[in-house]
C-alpha cells in the first residue's frame, strides 16, 4: 500500500517534469527557460527523496545537496549571463 | 498500531501533500501568462512542496531507524534558502532584458525605470 503510493508521487513528479518540458520547449522567453531548468531539477530532488524512501536506502541523501547546489549555481550562472553578458567579470584595474 | 505502521502513514501524509503542491506548480507553469507570474507559481509553491517531501522521508528514517539524517536536514535548509534566491535573479534578469509584462500589471511599472 505505502510502496503503491510512493509510486503514484513518482509519476506525479514526472508529470511536473513533462510540464517543465512542455516550457522549455515552448517558452517564449529565455528566462522562461531557465525558470523551467530550476524548477526540474528541485523536482528531482523531491523525486530522489522518494526514491530512497521506496529502497529504505540512505545512500542517496548526498545526491539530494548536490543536485540543490549545482541547481543553485546553475541558476545563478544563467541569470548573470542573461543580465550582464559575461557570468565572470574581469577586474577593474586592467 | 507499530512502529512501521505509523511511520508510513505520517510519511505518507507529508510525501503525498508535497507531491500534489509540486503537480499544482506545474500547471501554474503551463497556464500562467507571462515570466513573473510563471516564477511566481515556480518558486513558491515548488519549494514547499519539496520542503514537505524531504520532511516527509526525513520522519520516515527518524521514526523506523531511529536516524537522524543531517544531510537531509541541510538539504530542507539550503532549498528553503536558495529557492527564492534564484527566482529573485530570474525575474530581475528578465526586467532587465524588458521580457514583456502581461498587459494588466504593465501600468504600474517598478521606480527603477524612472531612474534610468
Amino acid at each position: 500500500m505505502f510502496d503503491i503510493l510512493l509510486l503514484i508521487c513518482l509519476c506525479l513528479i514526472a508529470v511536473s517534469i513533462l510540464a517543465c518540458i512542455y516550457r522549455i520547449i515552448k517558452g517564449t522567453s529565455m528566462p522562461d527557460r531557465v525558470i523551467a531548468l530550476d524548477t526540474i531539477g528541485i523536482n528531482l530532488i523531491a523525486a530522489i527523496a522518494i526514491f530512497s524512501v521506496l529502497l529504505h536506502t540512505r545512500a542517496f541523501f548526498e545526491v539530494i545537496l548536490l543536485i540543490g547546489i549545482l541547481s543553485f549555481v546553475g541558476t545563478i550562472a544563467f541569470a548573470r549571463f542573461i543580465e550582464r553578458g559575461v557570468v565572470i567579470e574581469r577586474k577593474r584595474d586592467q | 498500531m507499530n512502529a512501521s505502521v505509523i511511520s508510513e502513514v505520517i510519511a505518507g501524509v507529508f510525501i503525498l501533500i508535497g507531491t500534489l503542491f509540486i503537480l499544482f506548480s506545474s500547471f501554474g507553469i503551463i497556464r500562467l501568462p507571462d515570466v513573473y507570474t510563471r516564477s511566481h507559481a515556480a518558486t513558491k509553491s515548488t519549494t514547499l512542496g519539496v520542503l514537505c517531501t524531504l520532511l516527509g522521508a526525513f520522519l520516515y528514517f527518524w521514526i523506523t531507524d531511529g536516524y537522524i539524517s543531517i544531510r537531509l536536514l541541510l538539504g530542507i535548509f539550503f532549498v528553503f534558502l536558495t529557492a527564492p534566491v534564484a527566482g529573485h535573479l530570474i525575474c530581475r534578469a528578465a526586467y532587465v532584458t524588458n521580457v514583456e509584462i502581461v498587459r494588466d500589471t504593465a501600468k504600474q511599472r517598478p521606480k527603477a525605470e524612472r531612474e534610468h
